[in-house]
């Protein structure tokens, strides 16, 4: 077992199936030579050379589109769009095309491929780098939604991600590249995808999260243990298809639920779930289910993003309402 | 007709005024300028060049943010924009910035643009421009429109767009320029082909010879320029806005230059793509050691002249600084007024929430 942050996780999962599957093939802007601008991909391209790890032009719709063809032809393309808030340049090639390549064929057709990118607020990026857009992907039927929260299920979960038959985008929480590290198996494991995890235990409250909100919701369980609230904190990590049976169960253990997502309030993860839970266990509710999440603007400029992005104090004052309801 | 698949091979030549010892190698191309224009031209590069190095360090102090260096292409940025007239109207790139400033930008504006402060974005009247695209290629398509619009109008003036050679290979890149061209529209495309995107050389771009000759796939004229020549930058420029205007339509300019820093202040890091020779060679040809050699051999220019636009741009840098320092923080409140022209129900509310967290 190694100690590693998420993106030594990321790139260990990459160079894992690299050496598993021939037909894997690493591409984006600046991946080769550079190994990402996150340094993601280093080393991939000095190890299986350029054939496999390569650079493209700039222009994610042809990087998006690329992948639709390099998949008919057999391969397994792990392309990577820079930034997520780029991905309106590659929207067609995703939901226009990606999502319904086996769908539209009558199942003869499939895309098994994985986009890599990286999104998420808390380091003052330029426009357009940090937005939460998986409310948009989820919207899509025919992809899978993954963002991990920590290192060991970034490893798993990619590989899972990789392996699978379906198209899925899979979205890197930039505050979380290096924020800490964790024992990761060296050797190859997966995480199965749309499985929720049972982070903490608690009978109280269940505060559900994905992404960088995963550890802000465990700050915020920390806080309610000092008040004696005991909370359950229930990490997503596929957010569609969501693993209903999990954040279920936990409902109706505790009665009282919060949702905590990084994305603006308005549509998103966290209403599409808590329609799925007020329909399913409206009698196990002993309150309303709340959202915690940003406020209906475009992602805040990097100068007020501390107050913009949601935080634990947010997630303890949402979980005493719901508790005090 | 000659039945082969042999391909067509563009090449086109490069133009150049002021070679890199400042002599003057092409007499029939020198722009009409005068004596006070070419110093301006000078002062302009000198103190730009100062303000890159003032925003670098400022970066590394934590004083500034978002950062994309500029040192290199000073003859390709303020060579186009010395062409222009103020109804002009600029719609840069990130890189872009000192365009801007000299199209009357306030110097502690462009602070708070690169601090994330929206105030950074909001232009005064009379600076005819859009802010720095992140978006790579969206100001190609958006120039298309600024320029028919203008034509439409009936109005004399220009739009003017910048990428660099990574965005000629977006879409955008093509569909801005075809759709200017359908319309005759008065806009001139720049591209600052300064050989990276990143680290992703110019040749893993395209296949192309040169960007220029992309041109040719819409039906305008595009053209080659030495981006390290002031004299040359502008001369193209200058021509390109003069068929605009006269109802010829756009112009593809590329300019030949080198970004001498990283890609931005986000920790790239240009020797893990670039060598020391190719620094070197760039360097050598640096735009403003060229043009300060033709000044001074014309008895134009000293170093007390160069030493007095340092100073001047010192003190301006470090007023505009304390101006940024003193502008009112920026608020979530502020963003959600922004958002639409009369506030919907849920903004209402929201607004009121942050009024309240903000105001402890
Ligand atoms: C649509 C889009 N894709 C990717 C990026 C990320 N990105 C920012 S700058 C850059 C390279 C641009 O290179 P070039 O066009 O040559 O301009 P330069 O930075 O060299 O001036 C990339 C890939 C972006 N901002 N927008
Ligand atoms: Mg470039």
């Amino acid at each position: 077992m190694a100690q590693m942050t998420m993106i030594q996780a990321i790139t260990d999962a990459l160079r894992t199936e690299l050496k598993n599957d021939e037909n894997v093939m690493v591409f984006g802007e600046d991946v080769g030579k550079n190994g990402g601008v996150f340094r993601a991909t280093e080393g991939l391209q000095a190890e299986f050379g350029e054939d496999r790890v390569f650079d493209t032009p700039l222009a994610e719709s042809a990087i998006g589109g690329m992948a639709v063809g390099l998949a008919i032809e057999g391969f397994r393309p792990v392309p990577e769009i820079q930034f997520f808030g780029f991905v309106y340049e590659v929207m067609d090639a995703i939901s226009g095309q990606l999502a319904r390549l086996r769908y539209r064929s009558g199942g003869t057709q499939s895309a098994p491929v994985t986009i890599r990118a990286p999104f998420g607020g808390g380091v003052h990026t330029p426009e357009l780098h940090a937005d939460s857009l998986e409310g948009l992907m989820a919207q899509q039927p025919g992809l899978k939604v993954v963002i991990p929260s920590n290192p060991y299920d970034a490893k798993g979960l990619l590989i899972s991600a990789i392996r699978d038959n379906d198209p899925v985008i899979y979205l890197e929480h930039m505050k979380l590249y290096r924020s800490f590290r964790e024992e990761v198996p060296e050797e190859e494991y997966t995480v199965e995808l749309g499985k929720a995890a049972v982070k903490r235990e608690g009978t109280d409250v269940t505060l559900i999260a994905y992404g960088a909100m995963v550890q802000a919701s465990l700050k915020a369980a920390e806080e309610l243990e000092k008040n004696n609230v005991s909370a359950e904190v229930i990490d997503l990590r596929t957010v569609s298809p969501i693993d209903l049976d999990t954040v279920l169960a936990s409902v109706k253990k505790t009665g009282r639920v919060v949702v905590v997502q990084e994305a603006q309030r308005q549509a998103g993860i966290a209403a599409h779930l808590i329609s799925e839970i007020q329909e399913r266990a409206i009698l196990h509710l002993e309150a309303p289910v709340m959202r915690v999440a940003a406020p209906d603007t475009v992602f805040a400029f990097s100068q007020a993003e501390e107050v913009w992005l949601p935080n634990h104090n947010d997630i303890v004052e949402k979980a005493n309402e719901v508790i005090n309801f | 007709m000659k039945r082969t698949l042999e391909g067509i091979e563009e090449q086109f030549e490069m133009l150049q005024i002021l070679n890199e010892n400042g002599e003057v190698v092409n007499e029939e191309a020198l722009p009409d300028l005068s004596d006070e224009e070419l110093k301006e031209l000078m002062h302009r590069m000198v103190y730009t060049r100062i303000l890159d190095q003032r925003s670098i360090a400022l970066n590394r102090q934590g004083r500034l943010g978002f950062y994309a260096p500029t040192a290199g292409q000073e003859a390709s940025q303020l060579g186009t924009h010395f062409a222009l007239e103020k109804e002009d109207f600029i719609l840069p790139g990130y890189r872009d910035v000192p365009q801007l400033i000299w199209h009357g930008l306030p110097l502690y504006q462009a602070f708070l643009f690169s601090r994330g402060h929206f105030h950074g974005n909001q232009f005064p009247e009379g600076v005819n421009a859009l802010s720095p695209q992140i978006i790579i290629g969206a100001q190609y398509t958006q120039a298309a429109g600024v320029a028919l619009g203008m034509k439409r109008r009936g109005k004399k003036s220009v739009a003017i767009t910048y990428t660099g050679d990574g965005g000629t290979s977006e879409g955008d890149f093509y569909e801005g320029m075809n759709f200017a061209a359908v319309y005759d529209a008065p806009a001139i495309f720049v591209v600052q082909n300064n050989h990276f995107a990143i680290s992703v050389p110019r040749e893993k771009q395209t296949k192309a010879k040169t960007l220029a000759q992309k041109a040719v796939a819409v039906g305008i004229p595009g053209i080659q320029v030495d981006g390290m020549d002031v004299l040359a930058v502008y001369a193209a420029t200058k021509q390109a806005r003069e068929r605009a205007i006269n109802g010829e339509g756009p112009t593809l300019i590329e300019t030949l230059t080198y970004r001498y820093g990283p890609h931005t202040m986000a920790g790239d890091d240009p020797t893990r793509y670039r060598t020391e020779e190719m620094d070197t060679e760039w360097e050598r040809q640096d735009p403003l050691v060229r043009f300060r050699k033709y000044l001074e051999a014309k008895g134009l220019w000293s170093e007390e002249e160069e030493n007095k636009v340092i100073d001047q741009a010192k003190e301006e840098i470090k007023a505009a600084i304390k101006d940024a320092d003193n502008y009112p923080k920026m608020k979530v409140s502020d963003l959600i007024n922004n958002m639409y022209e009369v506030l919907p129900s849920n903004l209402e509310e929201q607004l009121e929430v942050y009024k309240e967290k903000e105001s402890k």
